[in-house]
């Protein structure tokens, strides 16, 4: 590469409470260049990206674009510097069209009103890049597309933004192959008009077709740099830097798998159809799928906060419907939700508070034995310190705790009402790498113990190194069974798909 | 390969986008089997059509600004008072002089617009919760002008009194006046960036700022379109009372029931759906119910009751119905 790169990152640092995200990264992208970011979730690549584009500031550090240094204090400075980021988490406004959601924003006007035909015309054009395959309309209501369509859409409104650099954060997470293939070819485009790419990834086959150059990012730091693209076990041992071996805990042996704690069957609610599923003690599931493929849902029924409405549950030998989480809880099932923050934890109370939480409203003067033990602080002080829950003291807030010792004060919230099918969803999103093996061991452990294990995750390393068994969705329902020796591109192919997995 | 069914559109009837036209049809069809049932075909003329419709304008033009204000996911609790003020000030610079018309209108206007601002500020900037921030407004407001009268104060001049009472043919000034505002909302919400940007911010503000609209102008600017409804619909009730006293506002329980029409007419209280053509027919609904309470002989204290009962339901009906889990 010569001459000056059209974006630049030079050390930045960037701390959240209890996390220390970045330290120190430096990266550059030249004109027609796809630099390829790669790193486990959790790495900082997310970080690194809202600072490029206006959301966060970092605390050390700067961005340059064309070599002049920039200070972005709104998204809308990043925008109008060239910097058009495709977001992991949709940004689309669901009760608009797709048109509106294109030009969010920015409008294009005529006599100072938005000019609606233009709008709709631009709109065709940018999907028709796409090909004629995925056809969006521009006046539908992106609620009544795909998650698929609606990823369309993201890219689509960075393209038509004409961006000096594009910022693609895993953009094929909801895509199936084919479609993959649309996304790779406009990439080509992209790069062939001379626009900058930054692709973040964590799979191997996507930076060997695309990239021209490949920074790893591991726990905050910039680890490796590559000018060519390497072999993928170059980047995967620089990305996860030590043994898979002693990574994950070794799998459950035939004779700790004993009975069904839950058996489905035709299970169905709105989101799901024909559901038959049986969990047995000692065993960890791992759930894989698209995003969307209902396996929060499924998650969600089980644990009675959106219900089945047709089939029947087995729990414990007795045949149950769970209409509520209080119903389930008290049957024995206990869940971690995806979004610790948003539905797990109660951020301004200390960490006993948080431990106590369920165990306090299943307790009173009647209640069962095991709820009671917690509600006294020496119970679950003891608890809290066999999970090795790291805080200056239990009476710290919970929000200044890590991400993994967060997930292990609510595992404790789960443990002190024993129970006997614990259902974690993504449980290392958004958790330090370092903490990540210590969730897998504690998950491993309670299976030994002789608690069904369900792990909802869309993260396909952790399904396959924690899982003993594997159960793919799509569109709703069970689609494949694989064992802990099946590849990632099996568990693909049965997510988008392509090919069916052997029948469970 | 054949097509993969991939991106065909799911176009399916959405109730909850259609609820506002259904309940306007089943008030109207309540109404005319009440009439018919009791033989009462006197009430089924022109001028008792017209009679109904501008019983509600005051009720009407406040909720054209609510709109504005629920649509960008805020809320405001202030309107009433905000009435009242805008009445008592009317009628108090007018104080009977025809020449005093205009000065007192605009003053009215930058007074609402100003209330708007702060309201939009201490939101948007401040960040303090939009129930609280207008609650604080109103009784600011209210304290303000309790303090300097507790009845009618001033009049206006009988010239001001056509925007109330004055016809064309049967049709009232001040009726052809709010469907005009009306269109006037439509046209901004529906043509303008200002008014894509409302729905924008209302739908999901993280990702209204991360495509670059500045969040905080939206919001100020819908507070101020709405204190500035709020003021004009004071300026009507001045002209239909001839004079303003500091309770008008809070007798006609317009807070409340600004934001119930809105609801019925399909806004959405999270904000980023909904329009003014919806406020609308909920504000007719609310004035077909009053009417049906009338034909019906209703006790007045027994349909405060039904008002609030029928409120809350339809209320809790949308939420029933347009509650979409998260999949």
């Amino acid at each position: 590469m010569s001459g000056t790169p059209v974006i630049e990152m030079r050390n930045i640092t960037k701390s959240f409470p209890g996390v220390k995200a970045l330290r120190g990264v430096s990266f550059a992208c030249g004109r027609g260049e796809v630099h390829a970011l790669c790193g486990e979730n959790g790495a900082g690549k997310s970080t690194l990206i809202k600072i490029l584009s206006g959301v966060y500031k970092p605390n050390e550090g700067e961005v340059l674009i064309d070599g002049n240094v920039q200070h972005f204090t709104h998204p809308q400075h990043a925008l109008l510097a060239g910097i058009s980021v495709i977001y992991q988490e949709f940004s689309l406004l669901p009760e608009r069209t797709v048109a509106q959601n294109l030009f969010l924003g920015r409008e294009p006007r005529k006599n100072g009103l938005i000019d609606n035909r233009a709008m709709v015309e631009e709109t065709r054009r940018v999907l028709g890049l796409f090909g004629v395959r995925h056809k969006i309309e521009p006046d539908t209501l992106v609620a009544d597309l795909d998650v698929a369509s609606q990823q369309m859409v993201e890219i689509a409104k960075a393209i038509s933004l004409n961006a000096k650099v594009i910022v693609m954060d895993e953009p094929t997470a909801a895509l199936n192959e084919s479609e993959c293939e649309v996304l790779f070819s406009l990439v080509d485009q992209l790069r062939a008009s001379g626009t900058a790419i930054i692709y973040i990834t964590h799979r191997m086959r996507e930076v060997t077709r695309l990239a021209d150059r490949v920074t790893v990012i591991k726990d905050g730091e910039a680890t490796a740099s590559f000018d060519h693209v390497p072999a993928p076990e170059v980047i995967v041992r620089a990305m996860v830097g030590r043994d898979i071996a002693e990574f994950y805990p070794e799998p459950a042996k035939p004779e700790d798998i004993g009975r069904t704690v839950l058996k489905v069957e035709k299970g169905s609610n709105y989101a799901l159809r024909e559901i038959d599923l049986e969990l047995r003690a000692g065993e960890i599931v791992g759930f894989a799928g698209l995003q969307g493929a209902g396996r929060t849902a499924l998650a969600m029924a089980i644990f009675g906060a959106v219900p089945f409405t047709g089939g029947a549950i087995t729990f414990d030998g007795r045949s149950r419907t769970f209409s509520n989480p209080r119903d389930a809880i008290r049957a024995g099932i206990g869940m971690l939700s995806g979004d610790r923050k948003a539905s797990g934890l109660v951020l301004m109370q200390s960490v006993r508070d948080n431990g106590m939480l369920t165990s306090r409203s299943f307790a009173n003067a009647v209640g069962s034995a095991a709820a009671n033990q917690f509600v006294d602080q020496a119970g679950m002080t003891a608890l809290l310190d066999e999970m090795r829950v790291k805080a200056p003291s239990y009476d710290q807030e919970m929000r200044f705790l890590s991400g993994g010792n967060q997930q292990k004060a609510i595992v404790a919230r789960w443990l002190a009402l024993k129970p006997k099918l614990l259902i974690f969803i993504e449980p290392t999103r958004g958790i330090d790498v370092d903490a990540k093996a210590s969730i897998y061991h504690l998950m491993r452990d309670l299976a030994r113990a002789g608690t069904a294990v369900m792990m909802v995750s869309s993260d396909l390393p952790e399904i396959l190194g924690a899982s003993d068994r594997i159960l793919v969705m799509r569109e709703g329902t069970i689609v494949g069974e694989f064992d802990r020796s099946a590849s990632e591109a099996d568990l693909m192919l049965a997510a988008t798909g392509e090919v069916e997995g052997a029948a469970a | 390969m054949t097509d993969t069914s991939l991106a065909t559109p799911r176009r399916r009837f959405r109730f909850d986008r259609n609820a506002s036209a259904i309940l306007l049809i089943a008030a109207v069809l309540i109404y005319l089997g009440l009439v018919l049932a009791l033989g009462q075909t006197r009430f089924l003329t022109l001028e008792n059509v017209i009679a109904i419709l501008t019983r509600s304008i005051t009720l009407g033009i406040t909720a054209i600004g609510q709109t504005f204000a629920i649509l960008v996911a805020s809320i405001d609790l202030s309107v009433a008072s905000v009435i009242s003020a805008a009445a008592v000030v009317t009628s108090v610079v007018m104080n009977g002089n025809p020449a005093m018309m205009l000065p007192a209108i605009a003053a009215v206007l930058v007074m609402g617009a100003v209330i708007g601002l702060i309201n939009g500020l201490v939101i948007a900037r401040l960040e303090v919760n939009p129930l609280i921030a207008t609650l604080g407004m109103s009784l600011i407001i209210q304290g303000i002008l309790s303090y300097f009268y507790n009845n009618f104060a001033g009049n206006v001049p009988a010239e001001f009194q056509v925007f109330a009472y004055g016809t064309i043919g049967v049709v009232p000034y001040s009726l052809i006046f709010m469907f005009a505002l009306a269109g006037l909302a439509w046209f901004v919400l529906r043509f303008t960036r200002f008014g894509s940007d409302i729905y924008s911010v209302g739908g999901n503000q993280d990702a209204a700022r991360l495509a670059g609209i500045k969040t905080v102008r939206v919001v100020v600017g819908a507070h101020i379109l709405c204190s500035l409804c709020a003021a004009i619909a004071g300026i009507y009730l001045a002209s239909r009372l001839r004079s303003g006293a500091p309770w008008i506002g809070a007798e006609g329980v317009y807070d409340l029931e600004s934001i119930a029409v809105v609801v019925i007419g399909g806004t959405v209280l999270a904000g980023g759906r909904g329009g003014v053509w919806g406020t609308m027919a909920g504000v007719i609904i609310f004035s077909l119910i009053d009417s049906i309470f009338n034909v019906a002989g209703v006790d007045a204290f027994v349909k405060q009751v039904l008002r609030g009962i029928i409120i809350v339901a339809a209320v809790a009906f949308y939420a029933a119905r347009s509650q979409r889990p998260v999949a």
